[in-house]
């Protein structure tokens, strides 16, 4: 990791698509320990940003470096440096939970000695240590995504990115796993998370909102409520995209 | 009227109660919510209604008419948004939203009113010559919600369409649903977003294929008997450790930079000024916040526990 404050540093960040521009100009900095919202409509460039911020989308134009590592050359180690999970694809389900973390240690090349410690230490962390030759299938929604997070997690990355990561769990199973996202930036990890739940836009240290490729509003949440007179951030979200529209 | 009578309705996978008797009644032109997480047995519900799988036991009656014998004319009058994407990959968004059209039979002056309608609700006129298949997953999603409303059936069954979908459109699309209950459509739908329970007439909380709790959604936040307080703090971890040790606290719950703490009752003032002393400087502000039906939902399931 370099020696900058910042986990992802971007300068006019840029994707086209033919004529269409998904990402378009995207400066912003990001610390280190931080949880950073992504926010947007469906279709304004969100997945793009995060493909390319993950080294497997080449920008059209504009700079970053992520973890230190320059966006257009050091891919590779991007990848090394980062996780990613998603609600959409995350865990084998014909493979036990043991399986699974296997799996996700043998593609972040672990050493034997390692992954049996981290596994070990995550199943304790999710509850399952006594369930481990299940199959995942059979895991309640809550622990699956859980195990997840910790799967993408167990080659220790400085920054992990989490795409809309707890759609369809109860409240209960959803809180709990924002407890383990608290944890995760305590140890100093940088958290990216999208999501359509305007109530974890609170729980983000800072969120931005996308529109048509381009960053519309960057700040803390308090911050963005005051600023637009509204009490929650599903107000301000609406407000901020509605008042472009008119626009 | 009821439009949708549900009577001690089971439902079974091989051995497993998706759903273990539920009695339901929804008025005539209700705008009805199923509120709760997957796995709770929203789906199985709604597709039962739909006639498309039968009860293990009790009984689903639309519009007088029995899910088990009377499936052409149920089907005639009911239309359903079902949760997988089902619209054709590889036909355009504009070419989908015709061929739903015509299916209906909508007339074609009304097409191009619901049309104009549909793409300021959905913001998919700048994709419509765009292949379905082509589409992110909260984009298919506003596209099968815009074919379940080409036309106006009866009944409307929902199953989750606002997944995934981003918070302005979906404002707009319970918007687009309002309209529709005023023209006399009898809505059920489903959500997992606890929220979307407010813009609902009536709910059921769903949990654990059983429904725990049916009422009017400002009902349901009235029986919530713990004041509910934002706490404003310098560091949050200080201050969990604070109150988890005070005897009046119900729950606890990180809120971005704030605290969400349930009391059993109001503390008073001296209490305040004690927890205030104690946390030094770390203690900013409080406010006392009406409960979400989030917390309503958190609570149901704490007391099933017991």
């Amino acid at each position: 990791m370099s020696n900058s404050v910042y986990a992802v540093e971007t300068t006019d960040l840029t994707r086209r698509f033919g004529k269409f521009i998904a990402v378009d100009k995207v400066s912003l900095n990001v610390h280190k320990g931080e949880i950073f919202g992504f926010l947007g409509a469906n279709g304004a460039g969100k997945t793009t940003l995060i493909r390319m911020l993950s080294g497997i989308l080449a920008p059209s134009s504009g700079q970053a470096n992520v973890a230190g590592y320059n966006i257009y050359d050091q891919t590779e180690q991007i990848k090394k440096n980062i996780g990613y999970m998603s609600q959409k694809f995350s865990l084998y389900d014909d493979l036990t939970i043991a399986e699974n973390i296997d799996f996700f240690g043998g593609i972040y090349g672990l050493s034997a000695r390692i992954l049996e410690e981290r596994k070990a230490a995550l199943l304790q962390k999710v509850g399952l240590a006594d369930f481990s030759n299940r199959l995942t299938r059979d895991l309640p929604l809550g622990f699956k995504q859980r195990l997840a997070l910790g799967s993408s997690l167990l080659h220790d990355p400085p920054i992990i990115f989490l795409d809309e990561p707890t759609s369809g769990v109860d409240p209960k199973a959803r809180r709990s796993f924002w407890d383990l996202i608290y944890d995760t930036c305590e140890m100093g990890k940088t958290v990216f998370v999208t999501t359509h739940f305007m109530d974890e836009a609170e729980y983000c240290h800072r969120v931005s909102i996308l529109r048509d490729g381009q960053i519309i509003a960057l700040d803390n949440p308090r911050a963005l409520k005051k600023k637009y007179g509204k009490s929650s951030m599903q107000e301000v979200f609406v407000h901020i995209v509605k008042e472009k529209d008119l626009e | 009227m009821a439009a949708i009578v549900i009577k001690d309705f089971v439902k079974r996978y091989d051995t497993i109660e998706a759903v273990k008797g539920i009695n339901l009644s929804v008025e005539k032109g209700g705008l009805f919510g199923l509120i709760g997480p997957d796995g709770a047995g929203k789906t199985t519900l709604m597709r039962a209604v739909c006639t498309l799988l039968l009860p293990d036991k009790g009984s689903i009656h639309v519009n007088g008419f029995d899910t088990k014998k009377d499936f052409a004319q149920i089907r005639s009058i009911i239309g359903y948004m079902p949760q997988r994407f089902s619209l054709y990959q590889d036909l355009t968004v504009a070419q989908n939203l015709k061929f739903f059209a015509d299916l209906f039979q909508v007339p074609l002056d009304e097409q191009e009113i619901r049309l104009a309608e549909l793409y300021q609700f959905s913001r998919l006129e700048p994709f419509k010559n765009r292949l379905a298949g082509k589409l992110s997953g909260g984009m298919k999603q506003k596209l099968a919600l815009s074919c379940a409303l080409i036309h106006t059936p009866e009944i409307l069954v929902l199953d989750e369409p606002t997944f995934g979908v981003d918070p302005v459109s979906r404002d707009e699309f319970w918007k687009i649903l309002h309209t529709i209950r005023e023209k006399g459509t009898t809505i059920l739908v489903s959500t997992a977003y606890m929220d979307e329970a407010n813009l609902c007439d009536r709910v059921a909380l769903f949990f654990d294929g059983k429904i725990q709790i049916t009422d009017k959604p400002d009902n349901l936040r009235a029986q919530y008997k713990y004041p509910l307080f934002q706490i404003k703090v310098k560091e949050l971890n200080p201050m969990i450790d604070l109150f988890n040790s005070v005897k009046e606290v119900h729950t606890i719950q990180k809120f971005g930079d704030a605290l969400h703490i349930s009391f059993y009752e109001i503390p008073d003032e001296g209490r305040w000024e004690n927890w205030k002393n104690e946390a030094e400087d770390n203690l900013l502000s409080r406010e006392q916040i009406e409960p979400s039906i989030e917390d309503i939902f958190l609570e149901m399931m704490e007391s099933m526990d017991e």
